[in-house]
Formats: structure tokens, C-alpha cells, sequence
């Protein structure tokens, strides 16, 4: 797979996204002109601290959104998901577009069997009929790695593990095969070595349905081994892109070479090696400028005051920091 | 101070069934279920019917039971032998006896009535008197006022007129409550949803007999659509049956209200609108059950409430009830009119909170699996 290069018609193209939410201390802007591309079978990782705006963006994308969409498009294949109306659009959510979400453990209806759950996704989509669709179910949960699927198919999910669980939302997001799989967190909430596993099986499914995954997490260490590329957000931005080997190996913005820092090194002893000081801010509390400015260690004359755009710093990798910016930067650049 | 005891000790027990184990459980409470199958049917057919039936109950409560009913069935018996004795202590405590009246009666001729009806001047035996006549003799005892007829016969014609304006009540709260409730909360701090809860409101302000009251003044005396009072057709129970429903149904209305906006937030159900389901589908698979949990476990307490609001209730409509020998028997100090129409009413409270506990674990899975 070439990696680097969006595809020329990418499956999930969105421009300028943005996302202001009216609440009673005024509007919060959530998500803050976001331009992402997926191409068809692409495995994109979102990566940002929580409150970055990456549930807000995946949301938009499935239009679930509480509040409203301010500006911005967002095209999958050839169609303006924000034109089409709500019956239409329910036909592209969960047969076109697949979500799991981050808690699996509220997230699955505590009162219908998991079999049902599933079912009821291939009746609506693919008209299957009640025993075909339970045959699809079971086969489905075998699919996904779940022992016994046909006991398992008719337990509630109470009486299913954590992981368990995930796999089930996974099982349902994939029954109709969709073309594009968001995965919002799928395993934050998870032991680690459950993680893995979950990790894993979606890697398998993405190779099999040949479908785009649009992986958001706030883990820098899930995305290598299963991203082609990396777009990392910060307070509703995009504030880097690049393929997963730019990333790594020439991380240009000082927020994802905080992030990296804050890995865990499986060759040092110490765990963590530096949390990020500080806090995303608020939404509704951003600088005029960069709005890692307060975090950052580079400050210098521009960043409190002008949005840097992403600046290109190789083919298919970009970065919206001023370090980055020709006219600008000062000669010692503190780069890696 | 035996009494004190007596009342103690049988307290501590009903706690104690609370730990029974589930072996025992099943065994105690398909002898109990027995033994109230066999109590019931003599009294309808006979002793040898009686035996017969209570041979069947127990074998069937043995085997089938689910161990939810027979936790419960453990529960009642003693519970109910309880309040039959606390109600016999507090009959005693209140002032006056069934044999006093305006005429002084002379110390002889009450001595011959108390033997007669079997009401001796000690709270413990007439309980001892009470509870061989129930267990061995399979009857309810003489009522003292009304000469020549014993309670289950003042009863049973009451019995079907207050289990028919109960349910019809019951039903009224719950239509009223629930659609009420779930149109308010799916349109949350629309207007709807002000005027359902105002309504709400009113309904919890006021209890059934000024309701029933008011009623009477607008709709039989001024507007003269319905008849003030008695019984006999449709249009006589509409009145007392609102009066019953209008508090329970405001406060299923809330129940339910809050019930749909909390399971609204969900994150299931998001995921139900994820899977690209209709929001009406959403509603009524995913977000209905939920909503019905919270107002289905208030059922219970609106079922007692709808029985004592109907002691009330029914002497205010002149409704020939179970709720007008209450009251008569409590006045008259008629005591075993008084148990008989307790235990009627007990052993229908725990009935409907018996369906209420099946429907409960239908409804939640959860529960189901966590008494198994
Ligand atoms: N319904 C909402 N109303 C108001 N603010 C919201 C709402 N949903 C999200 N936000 C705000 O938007 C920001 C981004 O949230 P989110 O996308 O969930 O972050 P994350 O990157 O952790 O997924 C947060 O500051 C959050 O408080
Ligand atoms: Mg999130």
C-alpha cells in the first residue's frame, strides 16, 4: 500500500468542518475547521488528548450530532451526507458507515439479547428474514472471536465480559459490511491485554472486508502497528498529518512530540517518561493564536497570536506550526 | 407485655425469612403455598376438595415454582398471621367494644354476648379464638352488628365491586401516567410537556376524596352529566374511578417522564441510532422498556394506595365496596368484620406486588438472572 498519498477519490472526504455547540455559557466551538480524508481501505488514525473534538468530528460524520454543524462538508463517495434527508441518511448509518464506541459497557441495550441487537441491523438493511438473520448473527460472533456463539446469542450482555462486549459491537458495526468502520476509543475502556486482542481482530477485519477504518484514540501507541496514516487534532484542530512513518520517525509539531514522549518506552524501564504538563484548554477559553501556545516549549512572536495553517513539510506530511513556516522561523529550529 | 413479645417475635421471624436459604425456601414456601390454597378452597368447597387442591399446590409450588413467588409466599405467611394480630392489639387499645351502646348492658348479658360470638375480653385469646375458627373451621366468624350473617358473606358481593372499580382505576392511572409521561419527556420543556406536568402537579396536590368531591359538585350537580353517587351502571363508576386514578396517574406521569429522558441519554441508545434504526423504532424497542422499569416497580405502592383511597372513596360515591365495611366495621368496633376485609385487601396488595415482581423480571433481565 503506498501509504502517504490520499487516494485520488478518497471514500470520506471532509472540508472545514466545524462544530459550535450553544450552551447557556455560550458557544462552544468544539471542532474548529477540521479537513480529513480517508481513501478506500485506508486505516486513518485520529489521535488527540480527550476533549480534542474527535468524538465531535466522528459524530458529524454519522450526523448524531446533539447540536448542529456550523460549516464545512462532508462527502462520502460522491454524495453531501448534510444534504440528504434523515431517511436517507439512516440508510447510509450502520450498513455504509459502521461506529463502535468507547463503552462497551452501556453501550449494548441491557434488556434485548446480543443476538437480537445484531438481528435486528440485518433486518432493517439487508430485509434478511428472523432465522436468517439469527443464523447471520451466530456467524457473525464467531467471526468477531466469541466461543459458543450460538449460547452467546441469546445471553444479555450482562452476562458478557468487557471485551466480550466490544467484540459484540464490533460483530454488529461489520454485519452489513460497510465501507467505512469508525471506531471511536474501541478499547480505552478495556484491560490491556484485552486491548490488544480488539486491536488485532479489527486489524483482521479491515484486511478481509477491505473496508476504510477510522480509528480515534488518544493512545499514540495503538495507531503504529495499525495505521497507514496519522492526522493528530488538538482543540478542534488538525494540527498534524502525515503517514504513520512520518509521524514516528520526523514528528514536526511539538504536541505530537509531546505525545510520543509520554509513550511508554518498552526499552527503558521508566513507564511514562513525561506526561504533557497541563490541560487541553476549554473550547471555550482559546488564544487568539496557537492554541497549544501554553504548553509548548518552542513559544515564540507569532504563536500567541496568528493560527499558523499546516504547513507542508514532505509530500503527504504537514504541520501547523510556525517552526515549520519558511518566512518565519527563526533560524535555530529545534527540530527532533 | 406478653403481647409486646408476641408482636416482637413475630417481627424478628418475618425478618428472618428475608435470609432463608433457597432449599428452604422452596420447601417452606410450597407447604405455606399449600396451606393457603387448602384455607381458600375450603371455604369455597369443602374440606375434602380443600385437601385435594393443597396436595396439588404443593407438588406444583414444589416443582415449578419460580423461587422469586416463593420467596415471597415465605414472606406472607407469617406476615399475615402478624397483621391479623396486631390489628386484634389495636382493636382492643381503641376505646369502646362491639357491645357497647347507648343502653348500659348489664355485665351478665354482655358476658353471654362475648361468648356467644366468641370475643372474650383479652386481646390473646379472641387472636387464639380467630385463628382456629380461620385455620380450623374455615370461616371469617359471625359479624356482631349485622345479626345472622358472617363477614365472607357481607363480603363476597362487595368483594368483585371494589376489585372492579380497583382495576379500572388502575388502568386509568396507568394510560393517563404513561402517555402523559413518555409525551412529556420525549418532548422535553416543550409545551406539551408544561401542561402535562402541570397537570401532574395538580394531581399529586390533591388527594382522591377532594378530587372526588369537586367532581361531584361540576359533573352531577351543576353540569348534571353523571349521577352524584351509588352504583349499578358504567356512568356510576367513571367518578369515583378518576378520583381513585387522577394522583397515581400524576405521579406515573413524572416516573415515566424522567424514565424516557434518562434512558434517552443513553448510550445504547445511541448506538440503536448508529445501527441507522428509525427514531420511532429507537422509542419503542430501545428506549420503552427502560421507561416502563421505574413505573412498573410504583405499581405496587399505587395498588395500595388505590385500595385505601378507596375506603374513602367509596362511602363518599355510596359505592357498595369492600371499603364500606371497613369503615362500618372500624366505627361499629365490629372486629372480625374489621380482620376480614384486612386480610382481603392484604392478600390483594400482595397478589398485584407478586405480578408486579413477574413483570419486573421480565422486563429487566438483569433481575431475572441475578435470583436464579
Ligand atoms: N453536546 C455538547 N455540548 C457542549 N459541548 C460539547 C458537547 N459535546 C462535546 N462538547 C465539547 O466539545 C469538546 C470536544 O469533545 P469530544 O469530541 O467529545 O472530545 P474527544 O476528543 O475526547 O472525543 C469538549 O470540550 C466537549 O466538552
Ligand atoms: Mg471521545
Amino acid at each position: 500500500m503506498s501509504g502517504a498519498e490520499p487516494q485520488a477519490t478518497p471514500l470520506l472526504s471532509i472540508r472545514g468542518l466545524r462544530v459550535d455547540f450553544a450552551t447557556d455559557a455560550g458557544s462552544v466551538p468544539a471542532v474548529r475547521g477540521v479537513d480529513l480524508d480517508i481513501g478506500i481501505s485506508e486505516t486513518v488514525a485520529l489521535v488527540g488528548e480527550s476533549g480534542c473534538g474527535k468524538s465531535v468530528t466522528a459524530m458529524s460524520v454519522m450526523r448524531l450530532l446533539t447540536g448542529r454543524i456550523s460549516a464545512g462538508s462532508i462527502r462520502f463517495g460522491n454524495t453531501e451526507l448534510q444534504s440528504l434527508s434523515e431517511p436517507e441518511m439512516r440508510r447510509i448509518r450502520g450498513a455504509q458507515i459502521g461506529m463502535v464506541f468507547q463503552e462497551p459497557m452501556t453501550s449494548l441495550n441491557p434488556v434485548l439479547t446480543i443476538g437480537k441487537q445484531i438481528e435486528e441491523v440485518l433486518t432493517l438493511h439487508q430485509r434478511l428474514t428472523s432465522s436468517a438473520a439469527r443464523a447471520h448473527a451466530v456467524e457473525l460472533l464467531k467471526r468477531v472471536g466469541i466461543p459458543s456463539a450460538e449460547r452467546r446469542a441469546s445471553q444479555y450482555p450482562h452476562e458478557l465480559s468487557g471485551g466480550m462486549k466490544q467484540r459484540v459491537m464490533i460483530a454488529m458495526a461489520i454485519s452489513c459490511r460497510p465501507k467505512l468502520l469508525i471506531a471511536d476509543e474501541p478499547t480505552t475502556a478495556l484491560d490491556v491485554t484485552i486491548q490488544a486482542q480488539i486491536m488485532d481482530l479489527l486489524g483482521s477485519l479491515q484486511q478481509e472486508l477491505g473496508m476504510a477504518v477510522l480509528l480515534i484514540t488518544h493512545d499514540l501507541g495503538v495507531v503504529a502497528h495499525f495505521a497507514e496514516r496519522v492526522a493528530v487534532m488538538y482543540a478542534g484542530k488538525i494540527v498534524e498529518q502525515g503517514a504513520v512513518r512520518d509521524i514516528f520517525k520526523r514528528a514536526a509539531h511539538p504536541y505530537t512530540r509531546a505525545l510520543l514522549a509520554a509513550l511508554p518506552d518498552p526499552l527503558r524501564t521508566a513507564a511514562r517518561l513525561e506526561a504533557i504538563p497541563g490541560r487541553v484548554p476549554l473550547p471555550r477559553m482559546l488564544p487568539a493564536g496557537c492554541a497549544f501556545c501554553a504548553r509548548c516549549k518552542h513559544v515564540f512572536e507569532p504563536c500567541p497570536g496568528v493560527l499558523p495553517e499546516l504547513f507542508p513539510i514532505a509530500p503527504g506530511h504537514s504541520a501547523a506550526c510556525f517552526l515549520h513556516d519558511p518566512r518565519r522561523a527563526p533560524s535555530n529550529v529545534p527540530c527532533q | 407485655m406478653i403481647e409486646l413479645l408476641a408482636l416482637l417475635f413475630g417481627l424478628a421471624t418475618l425478618a428472618a425469612t428475608a435470609w432463608c436459604p433457597p432449599r428452604l425456601t422452596r420447601v417452606l414456601g410450597s407447604l405455606l403455598f399449600a396451606l393457603m390454597v387448602g384455607v381458600v378452597s375450603r371455604f369455597a368447597f369443602g374440606v375434602h376438595v380443600a385437601l385435594l387442591a393443597a396436595a396439588l399446590a404443593a407438588v406444583l409450588a414444589l416443582r415449578f415454582f419460580p423461587p422469586l413467588v416463593l420467596r415471597r409466599v415465605v414472606f406472607l405467611v407469617p406476615a399475615l398471621v402478624l397483621l391479623i394480630f396486631s390489628t386484634t392489639l389495636l382493636m382492643y387499645r381503641a376505646p369502646g367494644n362491639p357491645f357497647a351502646n347507648e343502653r348500659a348492658t348489664s355485665p351478665q348479658v354482655e358476658a353471654a354476648l362475648r361468648a356467644q360470638y366468641g370475643v372474650p375480653k383479652n386481646a390473646s385469646a379472641f387472636f387464639g379464638i380467630y385463628m382456629r375458627r380461620l385455620l380450623v373451621e374455615g370461616t371469617l366468624g359471625p359479624s356482631i352488628k349485622v345479626q345472622g350473617r358472617t363477614v365472607e358473606e357481607l363480603i363476597a358481593p362487595a368483594f368483585p365491586v371494589s376489585v372492579a372499580l380497583g382495576l379500572l382505576a388502575l388502568i386509568l392511572s396507568v394510560v393517563i401516567g404513561l402517555t402523559l409521561g413518555i409525551f412529556a419527556g420525549l418532548k422535553k420543556n416543550s409545551l406539551a410537556d408544561h401542561v402535562s406536568m402541570a397537570l401532574a402537579l395538580f394531581g399529586v396536590s390533591l388527594p382522591s376524596f377532594v378530587l372526588g368531591a369537586g367532581a361531584m359538585i361540576v359533573f352531577s350537580l351543576w353540569l348534571g352529566w353523571l349521577p352524584v353517587a351509588g352504583w349499578g351502571s358504567l356512568r356510576h363508576l367513571v367518578m369515583p374511578a378518576f378520583a381513585l386514578a387522577l394522583p397515581n396517574a400524576a405521579i406515573i406521569a413524572r416516573l415515566a417522564r424522567s424514565g424516557m429522558i434518562e434512558v434517552m441519554q443513553q448510550d445504547f441508545v445511541r448506538t440503536a441510532r448508529a445501527k441507522g434504526l428509525p427514531e420511532s423504532w429507537v422509542i419503542a424497542r430501545h428506549a420503552m422498556r427502560g421507561t416502563l422499569i421505574p413505573v412498573v416497580s410504583f405499581l405496587g405502592p399505587a395498588a395500595a394506595a388505590i385500595m385505601t383511597g378507596s375506603f374513602v372513596v367509596e362511602v363518599l360515591f355510596a359505592v357498595p365496596g369492600m371499603g364500606q365495611w371497613f369503615v362500618k366495621g372500624a366505627i361499629n368496633r365490629d372486629y372480625s368484620v374489621v380482620l376480614g376485609t384486612a386480610i382481603v385487601y392484604f392478600g390483594m396488595i400482595i397478589l398485584f406486588n407478586l405480578l408486579v415482581d413477574l413483570a419486573y423480571s421480565w422486563l429487566d433481565p438483569r433481575v431475572r438472572s441475578s435470583d436464579a
